[in-house]
């Protein structure tokens, strides 16, 4: 039996379609991430798995129970992160810990659980006092402390800090290695990447494409090499010499239509060094997340709604890569 | 720090619930420790009622008419503690909880909503309890005589009005945004405390003030009180009218709660 089960699923509110259509699976023991810009339907879809909402068309199973009418079974079994708040202002974190842990049977050790989410140094503050990633490593906890079969973290990791990110990524993982079932809604497209076993892209609350992050960044990529260097180099000269088509998509950013076999990248590069251009950065047959998010939402005839997570610093490989102006 | 990996957060659990009565249990410490850490509440609920009864017990300006005000004002501010805390507090707090996404967090929590209710009502019922010894001790120093002490009568009085008080609370809670709730029930409670013969005699109001305050849950338990401790004679319609908010106001926030 799947851990969950989303059948076409349709929430409206009103006229507008929140979620339309949208059908996916989850197994134990599996990350599976829910990506898609703001507004894709990531948590209206999280919150019917959650019971908070009816479906209005299809059906969502998890655990085999219908979140609504088997809520009384189905919430002992999962734990919930919401997307903010949720969490008494006054209370301290031990004390919601071991509040949490009071309603399950088989609670872990609130005290253990707040040291293994960094947590202790602040065990005399309360919610209010907490900083944002604070905030998120505790709710995460909370999520947890009942020993979920499932969890749901809905932008876990949105307003935490690097080490916080690794922090609950390495969390997320081990949850997943003991079997549990862990779906967490992002709008970060490296955090999907890095943490997730199968990715579901979302936009417009439809299904774009869905598969583990390996298969997307491979799927339609393998015969083309990707290339960051100066602006404006001759790309028709390249081009003859690679017996291949060059575009340079963006300023800076060419695309080499040929397959990346080592004697296609020996000539490239041999071509730059004898005219000593230097070389920014080379991808080939793997995309980005990314790469495919914008190829897939423009597949879909639509104006790509893409959000990249404003880091201050963004890699320069995301920074180079293509078909964004 | 130990080691980190001491802990295996993953292995998934039981996934059942722990027994009804150790959920509600817990619910119920944490909303009486959070209550009692709110300043707010804590001056609400105590502060200000036993600073009332001192004050207006010394200062002999308010038309009692009692040879000792605090033979009046002792019954009156009890009534005063209980509506503090039954409907101001509870209002305030499950509003803001309501907004910052507590109550929807616990709904996906084993705790059911009775269990919920079943755990604020008891807090309420500790802080009541602890308001009645307070006053009792301090109206006590300051030489009120039980005359007429039908304690029972008063008690049952006092489970009627909090009935009445929560729901109404829990009505402002679940049906307006939090900081209205906030200002709607410091009016309330300010409009009550004058109306409700608690600190000044219904006797002192124009007449038609008077049947409205009679007709309030508030005015109805200061009536019982200052019977039922006092003068002796508690009159019936304001057990009818008791009776009636106790039940209409659980029923209207039943029906018009929202959880979000």
């Amino acid at each position: 039996m799947s851990a969950l089960v989303v059948d076409r699923l349709t929430i409206a509110y009103g006229t507008t379609r929140a979620v339309d259509r949208l059908s996916f699976t989850a197994e134990q023991g599996e990350v599976l991430a829910l990506l898609g810009p703001n507004g894709a339907g990531k948590t209206s879809t999280v919150e019917a798995l959650e019971g908070y909402r009816p479906a209005t068309e299809g059906s969502v199973r998890v655990l085999g129970l219908d979140p609504v009418a088997d809520h009384a079974r189905l919430v002992p079994q999962i734990g919930v992160m919401l997307q903010a708040g949720g969490v008494y202002p006054g209370i301290r974190p031990l004390e919601a810990l071991e509040l949490f842990a009071a309603f399950h049977a088989t609670p872990h050790d609130p005290n253990a659980l707040l040291e293994r989410v960094g947590l202790t140094h602040v065990r005399r503050s309360t919610w209010r006092q907490l900083s944002g990633g604070e905030q998120q490593r505790l709710s995460l906890a909370l999520a947890l402390v009942g020993r979920p079969r499932v969890a749901f973290l809905d932008e876990p990791t949105a307003s935490v800090d690097v080490q916080g990110r690794q922090l609950i990524r390495r969390l997320v993982r081990e949850l997943a290695h003991e079997g549990v079932c862990v779906v967490l809604t992002t709008h970060d497209l490296d955090e999907a990447e890095k943490v997730a076993d199968r990715v579901v892209i979302i936009d417009r609350g439809r299904l774009i494409t869905q598969g583990t992050p390996n298969e997307l960044m491979s799927a339609g990529g393998s015969r083309e090499i990707r290339f960051g260097a100066r602006p404006g180099l001759d790309t028709a000269a390249l081009g003859k010499e690679l017996m291949a088509a060059v575009d340079e998509v963006s300023p800076g950013e060419y695309l080499v239509a040929a397959e990346p076999s080592p004697a296609n990248i020996a000539t490239l590069t041999g071509w730059l060094a004898d005219r000593d251009l230097p070389l920014a950065d080379l991808r080939a047959g793997r995309q980005t997340l990314e790469d495919v998010f914008l190829r897939m939402t423009q597949i879909t005839g639509e104006v790509p709604a893409v959000r990249v997570d404003p880091a201050p610093a963004p890699r320069s490989r995301r920074r180079r890569s293509g078909g964004r102006s | 720090m130990t080691d980190p990996t001491a802990v295996a957060a993953g292995r998934p659990g039981s996934g059942e619930a722990s027994p009804a009565r150790q959920r509600w249990a817990a619910q119920a410490r944490v909303e009486l420790v959070l209550t009692l850490r709110r300043g707010e509440s804590v001056l609400l609920t105590f502060a200000i009622p036993v600073l009332l009864l001192a004050f207006f017990s010394f200062v002999d300006v308010l038309p009692t008419g009692t040879d000792d005000p605090v033979d009046f004002l002792f019954p009156g501010v009890l009534a005063l503690a209980i509506m503090s805390t039954a409907l101001v507090s509870v209002a305030i707090a499950t509003g803001f909880e309501r907004q910052m996404g507590v109550l929807k967090r616990l709904g996906a929590t084993p705790l059911s909503r009775g269990q919920l209710l079943g755990a604020k009502t008891a807090a309420v019922v500790v802080i009541e309890a602890l308001q009645i010894v307070v006053l009792v001790v301090e109206g006590l120093l300051l030489g009120f005589r039980f005359s007429g002490p039908a304690v029972g009568a008063a008690l049952g009085a006092a489970v009627l009005a909090t009935v009445a008080f929560a729901g109404l609370g829990l009505l402002m809670a679940g049906t307006l945004p939090a900081l209205t709730t906030l200002a709607a029930a410091n009016g309330v409670y300010l409009v009550l405390l004058l109306l409700s013969g608690m600190v000044i005699p219904l006797s002192e109001l124009p007449a038609g003030l008077r049947q409205v305050a009679q007709a309030l849950p508030s005015g109805a338990l200061a009536e019982v009180f200052h019977g039922a401790l006092g003068a002796g004679t508690v009159p019936g319609h304001a057990w009818v009218v008791l009776a009636a908010w106790a039940l209409v106001a659980p029923a209207a926030a039943a029906r018009w709660f929202r959880w979000e």
